[in-house]
């Protein structure tokens, strides 16, 4: 198990787990599952797929971007008025499996530049990092 | 939580972005010593400060015919209540899936 990290605009969670890949992917993808652990969803493992999380602070709206059977699954997820991607990938490690959760925010009109964008936000931060050092 | 859209909205903008940076670099600046490296024009340069300033970045005061902008303290509040409340939501449901995943052992 391992700290959160948290980059610019963007939350990484790591953590080994004794459990094969298999399991852990039935538990994020099955919508009897995913409600046990992470909250009420009508989840359909498809591509293209629409689907809704909802919790006591709101709704989440998502559709399924990518998923590749017991190595990764990303879904866009837009709440409290911002869209972002929630990437999950699973990694076989000798005692079980590694999984990873990064969730990338990004302006609402520029989804398919997501990868741009978050390069510009790191760049962005890692600047203002770098003033904010030479201020020090 | 304050929403945090108008601010990622605003900076989403790589000419703003590169405003606000410089205020920050800088500390505060007439709109014509914003304009002068930009290679925009001083009426898009304004244009984007009043989206900066809507969006809680930014501040600004008229003296005589200039005016001034100044970073907002706190501006980026919003951004980082977003990212501390997903660190903490996620690794709380990382907690609950790994008891689930016990609890399928069984």
């Amino acid at each position: 198990m391992t700290e959160p990290s948290i980059e610019p605009l963007c939350v990484v969670v790591e953590r080994e787990l004794p459990f094969p890949a298999e399991k852990i992917w039935r538990a994020l993808t099955q919508p009897h599952l995913i409600q046990e652990w992470l909250m009420q969803n009508d989840f359909i493992p498809l591509v293209g797929k629409r689907f809704n999380f909802r919790a006591e602070w709101g709704s989440v709206d998502c559709e399924v971007l990518t998923l590749e059977p017991n190595k990764s699954l990303s879904y866009r997820w837009a709440a409290m008025g911002l869209e972002s991607i929630v990437t999950w990938t699973l990694r076989a490690t000798a005692s079980g499996t590694h999984l990873r959760m990064e969730q990338s925010g990004f302006r609402p009109d520029q989804q398919q530049a997501y990868r741009g964008a978050t390069h510009g936000w790191r760049k962005f931060f890692a600047d203002l990092e770098r003033v904010v050092g030479d201020l020090a | 939580m304050r929403e945090p859209t108008a601010v990622f909205k605003s900076l989403g903008d790589p000419t703003r972005r590169a405003l606000f940076e410089r205020l920050c670099r800088e500390g505060e600046l007439t709109v014509h010593a914003l304009t002068a490296p930009s290679g925009v024009s001083q009426p898009a340069v304004s244009k984007h400060l009043h989206s900066l300033k809507v969006a809680g970045l930014v501040r600004d005061r008229r003296d005589g015919r200039e005016t001034y902008y100044e970073v907002l303290p706190g501006g980026l509040t919003p951004l980082l209540d977003w990212l501390k409340f997903y660190a903490s939501f996620w690794q709380s449901r990382f907690d609950r899936l790994e008891d689930l995943l016990k609890r399928m052992d069984q």
